[in-house]
């Protein structure tokens, strides 16, 4: 098949190109480290968290901010409308040192994303999202849930508030 | 096209004229040839135009809305809205123009009728009563005194849940386009018993690796409505798994795309270096393009869930490297678009090393409007790349960023397409000659200008964190800093874009009622449908790639690769587990 030369460079040049991307994009996922989302938060029955039986699973605690020996570790509830804690208080931690968060659902699909950063999850009912986040600096992050959960999803909205180390007093542990 | 066989009767000859009653002759058009397959192309576009423009009238309450500009509904009522122009435009417009332009696609270059008239008025009026369900429902959303509703949006996902008949009308919607592609397949049987040795024609061929790719993709949604979603909304089952209702969506959704950009393709390829003045680069090559789109298109839809919890990274990555990959037959087909332009200026006496661009026929809205989908098409690939890198990804994940990229794709590079090629198609269709030509010369640079600000802005929201699908993106606790512009600046942006593009659709839709309402049967008509020859044609290209079977199982296996140890692992622990109830309850 003949095939004109120009396009048989072309056709060459789009898959360094594409090889190139992949391998970016490994790189940045591998090396530096960025804090991705997978399975690892593992699962729990929507009805458990919806009835607050936390003491039935072996991955979710009461939501709030825990201060433990593995290091600070938040337990979120993302529901029809509000995230808890979140909404009526922010969520307080510290800056300078890595922070688990565990994001669940007891209802629909929604959705936690600090506004202009990269931490972003789905939260999906029986599946628990984990990640770890490092806040360099003190000051506030708004937290948008950003899928669609029903005709008051507009109003679901909540603050993340980093202090230093020495103003975080962490909850129970 | 693969004319030399003799099968493909287009109008290659100047001679083939029909006499009309008052005794002059006209140039014999597709509806002389084939008045079956043009009548049911015809219902298909007018379905189609009707769906554009009650979405079109949504996006627009949607852009005003949003921005605050013009508010008519409650902010409760908007995600009726927006589940209607999501239905409308990315399910009905898109499904029924495919229908339409491939009807005529496989006619033409199979020279070959629709073998039965009882399939084809069968699948017409299944995708026509699944249409009526779904959007009937969810208008019911509006009215209390309605008591169906499908406030979901167009992805459905549970447990949110929707009135029964809107999985019903979605489920008909898509088993109707099933039909379609059987009808399809059944006329290159016909064609294949004539025609034994020859090379499928081009067009014949690119319908179907796409209703192929269709297939194989669409039964991920077909399962997760049929299995999961209409019992779970009859109360047969008490419960569903949200994880894997999803999974099995964007197994569905990612290829949906393709199969929306795919016929823009067909008209890339086949009529764009015509409208051009010249012919396509290379038929093999082509080919090739559509090969790699079934094989690639399908073990791709874990790109959606990069930020999903409950997938392994692994299966994400995997999924990366596949969608990746996936840019070469774009790439490939940006080539062949530029090099078939160029030629087709050339053709034309074009000289210099970027003036021929200039030469080239812009005041026609078939080649205008398709040249700037393709230009449009070229920007949304770049955001589509962004999207793909799944570190990139969680910054721009479900903030309005999205939409801004994919009204760039569907919204334009498609959307376009079709209004544009209805410029040329229709006449052929009805034998009218197209009426108010001047305002059919300025719509696509219209829709051109509204895109570029509506985009550009939602591009940059979305960098800023702006979420999509929210009625009121201004928020208490959140503050968005815009990297690039002023948030006010943005919604400006998309209030005027919106409007144009909607100003864009209704000059479009009288256009195409004048030219029902007004023309002529019989006309004269100022196009014709004759397609040139490729520069290298099918028979410099191996018969391999015309052995859809084998292409088909490879497509099935890299899908059962990339997707049948993920799916085991949601459904090893209790298929409807973890388990959710219908919201609201
Ligand atoms: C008059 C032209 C149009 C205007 C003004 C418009 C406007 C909009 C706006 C503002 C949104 C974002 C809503 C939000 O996330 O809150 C949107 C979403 C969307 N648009 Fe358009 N649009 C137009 C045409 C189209 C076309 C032609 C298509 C496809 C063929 C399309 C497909 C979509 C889809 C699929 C969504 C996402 C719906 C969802 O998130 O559920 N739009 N549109
Ligand atoms: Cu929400
Ligand atoms: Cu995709």
């Amino acid at each position: 098949m003949h095939v004109h030369r120009f396009e048989r460079l072309w056709f060459g040049v789009s898959l360094v190109l594409i090889v190139a991307f992949i391998g970016t994009i490994i790189y940045g996922a591998v090396g530096p480290g960025i804090a991705m989302v997978d399975d690892s938060g593992g699962t729990v029955e929507p009805s458990v968290i919806a009835d607050g039986n936390y003491e039935q699973t072996n991955n979710f605690r009461e939501p709030g901010v825990y201060d433990t020996e593995d290091g600070v570790e938040v337990y979120v509830i993302a529901r029809q409308y509000f995230f808890q804690p979140g909404t009526t208080e922010p969520i307080r931690v510290p800056a300078g040192e890595p922070i688990s968060f565990h994001v669940t659902s007891p209802d629909v699909t929604h959705g936690f994303n600090l506004a202009g950063t990269n931490v972003n999850t789905m939260v999906i009912p029986g599946q628990v999202a984990e990640f770890s986040v490092t806040f360099e600096e003190t000051g506030e992050h708004g937290i948008v849930c950003h899928e669609y959960c029903g005709s008051g999803h507009h109003t679901m909205e909540g603050q993340v508030v980093v202090v230093e180390q020495s103003e975080f007093e962490g909850g129970e542990n | 096209m693969a004319t030399e066989h003799g099968t493909e009767t287009g109008f290659e000859t100047e001679q083939e004229y029909v006499e009309t009653e008052d005794g002059t002759r006209r140039r014999l058009a597709f509806v002389d040839r084939f008045p079956e397959a043009a009548r049911t192309a015809r219902i298909c576009l007018w379905i189609a135009f009707a769906a554009f423009g009650v979405g079109a009238l949504f996006g627009l309450i949607q852009a005003l809305h949003r921005t605050n500009t013009l508010r008519i509904i409650p902010s409760s009522d908007y995600y009726t809205i927006l589940t209607g122009h999501g239905v409308l435009l990315a399910l009905v417009f898109t499904t029924f123009g495919i229908a339409g332009l491939f009807h005529w696609a496989n006619t033409r270059s199979l020279g070959v009728s629709p073998t039965s008239r009882r399939l084809t008025q069968g699948w017409l009026w299944t995708m026509s009563i699944g249409t009526l369900l779904a959007a009937g429902t969810i208008v019911g959303g509006l009215f209390d005194w309605i008591p169906a509703s499908a406030d979901v949006l167009y992805t459905f996902y549970a447990p949110l849940e929707a009135h029964p008949l809107f999985y019903i009308g979605a489920a008909l919607l898509i088993v109707g386009s099933w039909g379609a592609g059987l009808d399809w397949f059944l006329q290159y049987r016909e064609w294949r018993s004539h025609n034994p040795d020859a090379r499928i024609p081009l067009q014949s061929f690119m319908v179907m690796t796409t209703m192929l790719m269709w297939y194989l993709s669409s039964a991920g949604v077909a399962i997760e409505v049929v299995f999961f979603l209409i019992p779970w909304s009859l109360g047969l089952i008490s419960q569903v798994d949200p994880l894997l209702t999803r999974t099995l969506f964007w197994y569905f959704g990612h290829p949906v795309v393709y199969f929306w950009l795919l016929p823009a393709y067909v008209v890339w390829y086949t009529v764009l270096p015509k409208l051009a003045g010249g012919r396509l680069f290379s038929d093999p090559l082509a080919r090739v393009t559509f090969v790699l789109f079934l094989l690639l298109s399908t073990p791709v839809g874990f790109h959606h869930q990069y930020t999903d919890p409950g997938i392994a990274s692994g299966y994400k990555l995997v999924a990366m490297t596949n969608t990746f990959f996936l840019l070469l037959p774009s790439l490939l087909t940006l080539f062949t678009v530029v090099a078939s332009m160029e030629h087709g200026a050339r053709q034309q006496g074009a000289k210099g090393y970027l003036a021929w661009l200039k030469d080239l026929p812009w005041e026609r809205p078939e080649f205008s409007g398709v040249a700037l989908a393709g230009i449009m098409f070229a920007a949304g690939g770049f955001s589509g790349m962004i999207n793909a890198g799944m570190n990139i990804n969680y910054l721009i994940h479900n903030t309005i960023w999205v939409p801004g990229h994919f009204h760039l794709t569907v919204g334009t590079a498609y959307a376009l397409t079709l209004m544009a090629i209805a410029y040329w198609l229709v006449p052929q269709l009805t034998g009218k000659r197209l009426q108010f030509r001047g305002m059919a010369a300025i719509q696509p640079f219209v829709w051109f200008v509204g895109m570029v600000l509506m985009s550009n802005a939602m591009h940059r929201g979305g960098l800023a964190g702006i979420p999509r699908r929210t009625a009121e993106p201004q928020y208490d606790q959140v503050t968005f800093d815009a990297v690039v512009g002023t948030v006010g600046e943005m919604r400006i942006q998309i209030a005027i874009g919106g409007t144009l593009l909607f100003v864009g659709a209704m000059m479009f839709l009288a256009v195409m009622a004048g030219t029902w309402a007004l023309g002529k049967p019989n006309s004269q008509l100022r196009v014709n449908g004759s397609i040139p020859e490729p520069l290298s044609g099918a028979e410099e290209s191996p018969r391999v790639l015309d052995n859809l079977k084998l292409w088909t199982a490879i497509a099935i296996a890299l899908v059962l690769l990339a997707y049948g140890i993920p799916l085991y692992d949601m459904v090893a622990d209790g298929i409807l587990w973890p388990g959710s109830v219908p919201f609201p309850e």
